[in-house]
């Protein structure tokens, strides 16, 4: 029984999380051009993006590229899908950072300028943020006791009193999860840049679409985590979830619209220093009063 | 049963001796010595997978001790001792580096007086085997054995490129079952002094392989070797002596099981010798400087056996180390060496030398989880070990066969490899992925590891490990991207491995698929029982099944991908185009036409943050750092206790 439950859920997020995700994604891009004072695409602009992306002539740059993409695709669907069927939280990192590094390869492999570029950068992002990830895996072992999701949505109390600090460092590293500006190092989703478009630039037509796709999942799987700072056995926490999720959705995109690129070291100083900061004295002190 | 088991392991240590005379007397590379060296090769493995199949296979392992009566092998013992001793004199005289005459005697000549005045405890068991050895003998027979069948077709080649070098491959090769067979000793030895001896022939060992070349750098950095393992040596003697004068104690497996809170002081000094050979901060450096031997040495240093001594040590003295400071300061210089190695991986290019960070830092892992003295920490460090061996040996292998190649070993020049030695590439590739991918066996022990230190309560440890993750992460996938790079308009490149390469790359490569697969019952079959001998407990499964089921889908995945793409003949309908280079790529993505109509040259370079982290920067600091760590252990726990 249990696992038919597991499996529903699992199949539930590999449908709904698209839509969610591009609806995520055509917020975004509506609340960042009422930040800007324009009048902004639809909220359903993205899907059409991606539709047109999957009707046009694929052009590749070798035969393996293709493979990395659809690879990192079906990795981060599957990766999503072990985190809402309730997996173990650090398999779920571990596997992400496995679809990650397959996108990586997918733009190493075309020996372009730009996307070889973008692939190192990506490279640092990931070793920025890698720390963070497994902390917040550790954080909530040392909250309630088990890596299980399915566990940690009984819990009894939320998360987020006793991982204040994780909660801050997650939320940070997300600006970079989410590809937002200080810290869109990789692909610039800003135009006119010096990047062109970075880890994506020799992607064109469904390849590029799956790289959408996938980083809708992305989106939802982020944002579940977030959630689960929140979650609580009482159904009443599901709300206070979603409110959080809002408001942490909110500050990425204001702070993608405030503040100007950084210089690669800097993001790796800051953030770091701000996992080292907040999730590590968080840690420290879980720590301590775990001895008594 | 066929064979007494006993007769076997006799076999084993002495057979590499006599293979090493064997090999030894044909000077030259020829048909006749390839085929010594296989067949003795295979005589070898066969033997240890043998004993290792029956232990693991008996209902219960504590009957395997033997030997009460070792009038004869003693004096071998001491025999072998005094002449590893007149041996490091002459040469240590010959080269003018008196240093290492000092360390010697100070390590030997105390030894000697307690055997020979009587003073050493007699009477017990010499030769154990339990799981614990028997898993150390499918690493040293497997992977051992294959890197000197790998060494027999290398070195033909080593010398066709290194003409200046003196062909001395008889001795090289003769030198390498040398090693195998104080491997084989050590591991069985339960007795502390033959241990020792079994030690000190390593260490010797590994100073006449690192100088094979005798270049001047060659030279120096055997002789660095020799002095940081000789100092380790001393710590081991101090060990051993105080063991067995003060404690009446002559076999490692009483120190485990004798319930004395002073016999911390012992085990911190073992723990001493094992940092050393292990080559942990701050005695890293002689571990970095070995690459300038031929590549089978540093494949065989280390994988199978040297840094494998060492942290072999600490699993074995890791119940006494629980909740002690030795275990605690273990730790954090294991964590500090995974750490501050991972970030000067990202600086290197050297193939070797990378290969050489990245052994120091998953030593450092082990030694880490060895240090916290918890079931899950042992449990962590031998799955670990034993990944590591066949990954990193493998890397090396393939390293050396590119070298011979394409004449480098820079990770630059393997830009766009997966196009110049397919072959080569996807084996390295599978080597790089075992290193640090998710279902992988060095991530799934990794994840394990951090599982026992969030238990055991160290902070410091999970900071430096998840810090660590993310460096170690970076140093492979740019390398990996390097190989994974097509570049167009360029041709395969002859591969000229020989088949005795071959014999060996296949095997490991192989390996590491199955131990993917494996895992599970590696788990249950192997490292269960080393933990109810080392704990008398019973320990509950580590990893749970479900996510065992898990991790098996991923694998499934890793390996259906390609397989599966191949078959739906994916992206066979797209349109090819070159590269974007924001002009006009001259058509063999390597070239541009730049604004005045020039062709221009491009290339893009891996990141190594030199200003940041480079060797110049954070070598210094970190062995200062690691030094002063031990400085205080062996301060406050040995001169605590006097």
């Amino acid at each position: 029984m249990i696992e038919i439950n597991f499996a529903i859920k699992a199949i539930l997020y590999i449908v709904l999380a698209p839509l969610i995700g591009g609806f995520l994604s055509g917020t975004d891009r509506l609340f960042a051009a009422r930040m800007q004072g324009r009048q902004g695409p639809p909220i359903v602009q993205p899907f059409y993006d991606v539709n047109k992306l999957l009707s046009k002539q694929t052009t590749v740059v070798n035969s393996i590229q293709i493979l990395f993409v659809t690879g990192y695709l079906i990795m981060t669907v599957f990766t999503g899908a072990l985190f809402f069927a309730g997996g173990d939280m650090l398999l779920v990192f571990f596997a992400l950072s496995m679809s990650e590094v397959m996108m990586v390869m997918a733009a190493y492999s075309t020996n372009g300028p730009y996307s070889t570029m973008g692939a190192q950068r990506e490279l640092l992002q990931m070793m920025c943020y890698e720390p963070m990830t497994l902390l917040v895996a550790i954080g909530f072992y040392y909250a309630h006791g088990s890596f299980m999701v399915s566990d940690l949505i009984k819990a009894d109390t939320p998360a987020i009193l006793q991982l204040p600090g994780f909660f801050i460092g997650f939320v940070f590293i997300l600006i970079i999860k989410l590809r937002k500006s200080p810290f869109d190092l990789s692909t610039s989703h800003h135009m006119h840049q010096e990047m062109v478009k970075g880890l994506t630039t020799d992607l064109s037509g469904s390849n590029l679409a799956f790289v959408e796709i996938a980083e809708w999942y992305d989106t939802v799987l982020m944002m579940g985590i977030v959630g689960m700072f929140f979650i609580t056995s009482s159904p009443l926490s599901r709300i206070w979830a979603l409110i959080a999720c809002a408001v942490v959705f909110f500050i990425e995109t204001l702070i993608d619209n405030i503040f100007p690129r950084v210089k690669y070291i800097t993001m790796l100083k800051v953030t770091w220093s701000v996992i080292l900061i907040f999730a590590g004295t968080n840690l420290l002190i879980l720590n301590v009063l775990k001895q008594f | 049963m066929a064979f007494q088991i006993l007769d076997v392991v006799n076999f084993l240590i002495v057979f590499p001796f006599i293979m090493a005379v064997l090999v030894f007397i044909q000077k030259n590379a020829s048909a006749l010595r390839n085929t010594t060296i296989i067949l003795g090769g295979f005589t070898i493995m066969a033997a240890a997978i043998y004993v290792a199949v029956n232990v693991l296979t008996a209902p219960d392992v504590s009957s395997f001790v033997y030997l009460k009566e070792t009038h004869l092998p003693d004096k071998i013992v001491i025999g072998g001792e005094i002449f590893l001793m007149c041996l490091v004199c002459f040469l240590s005289i010959k080269y003018k580096k008196y240093y290492a005459i000092l360390f010697s005697l100070a390590g030997t000549i105390p030894v000697l007086w307690m055997d020979l005045t009587g003073k050493a405890v007699e009477g017990n068991t010499h030769i154990r085997i339990d799981t614990f050895a028997a898993v150390m003998y499918l690493i040293v027979g497997v992977v051992g054995i294959l890197i000197c069948i790998y060494a027999s077709g290398y070195m033909k080649d080593y010398h066709h490129h290194h003409i200046d070098v003196q062909d001395r491959s008889n001795y090289f090769l003769a030198l390498m079952f040398v090693f195998l067979g104080a491997m084989f000793g050590l591991i069985s030895s339960d007795n502390l002094g033959w241990i020792y001896f079994f030690w000190e022939i390593t260490s010797v060992c590994s100073f006449l392989m690192i100088g094979y070349t005798r270049s001047t750098e060659a030279v120096d950095n055997s002789f660095r070797a020799l002095w940081m393992n000789l100092l380790g040596g001393c710590g081991f003697a101090a060990g051993l002596m105080v063991c067995n004068m003060g404690f009446s104690i002559s076999n490692l497996s009483q120190v485990t099981s004798t319930n004395n809170k002073l016999l911390i002081v012992p085990v911190t000094l073992f723990a001493f010798a094992a940092l050393t050979k292990s080559a942990q901060f701050p005695f890293s450096r002689w571990l970095l400087g070995a690459m300038v031997a031929p590549t089978p040495s540093s494949a065989l240093l280390h994988s199978a056996t040297m840094v494998k001594i060492g942290v072999y040590m600490l699993i074995r003295v890791s119940p006494v180390m629980y909740n002690t400071l030795t275990g605690i300061m273990i730790t954090v210089i294991g964590g500090f060496t995974f750490f501050a190695a991972s970030l000067l991986a990202i600086t290197v290019s050297d193939g070797k030398k990378v290969l050489a960070y990245s052994t120091i830092s998953n030593l450092g892992l082990i030694t880490a989880c060895a240090g916290t003295g918890t079931p899950e920490g042992v449990w962590a460090a031998v799955m670990l070990v034993l990944f590591h061996a066949v990954s990193k040996s493998l890397l090396f292998q393939t390293v050396g066969d590119i070298e011979n190649c394409m004449g480098s070993r820079d990770i630059e020049d393997m830009h766009g490899l997966i196009i110049k030695l397919p072959r080569l590439a996807f084996i390295m590739m599978i080597g790089i992925c075992g290193m640090f991918m998710a279902p992988f066996g060095m991530l799934v022990s990794k994840w394990a590891a951090l599982k026992s230190f969030v238990d055991s309560g160290s902070v410091w440890l999970v900071l430096f490990l998840v810090f660590g993750s993310g460096s170690t992460l970076f140093y492979w996938a740019k390398w990996l991207g390097k190989i994974c790079t097509v570049i167009h308009q360029s041709f395969e490149l002859e591969d000229i491995t020989p088949r005795s390469e071959l014999v060996s790359i296949f095997p490991l490569t192989s390996l590491i698929i199955i131990m993917c697969f494996a895992f599970p019952w590696m788990s249950g079959h192997m490292v269960q029982p080393i933990l109810d001998e080392a704990f008398h407990t019973n320990i509950p499964d580590v990893i749970s099944g479900s996510d065992v089921i898990i991790m098996m889908i991923m694998v499934v995945m890793v390996f259906m991908l390609p397989i599966g793409s191949r078959f739906l003949s994916l992206g066979k309908n797209s349109k090819m185009s070159m590269s974007y280079v924001a002009g006009v790529n001259a058509g063999d993505d390597r070239h541009y036409i730049d604004s005045f109509g020039k062709e221009r040259a491009l290339y893009m370079s891996n990141w190594y943050m030199t200003d940041y982290f480079g060797e110049k920067k954070l070598l210094w600091p970190s062995i200062w750092v690691a030094a002063i760590l031990v400085a205080v252990m062996l301060i406050v726990v040995v001169g605590g206790a006097i």
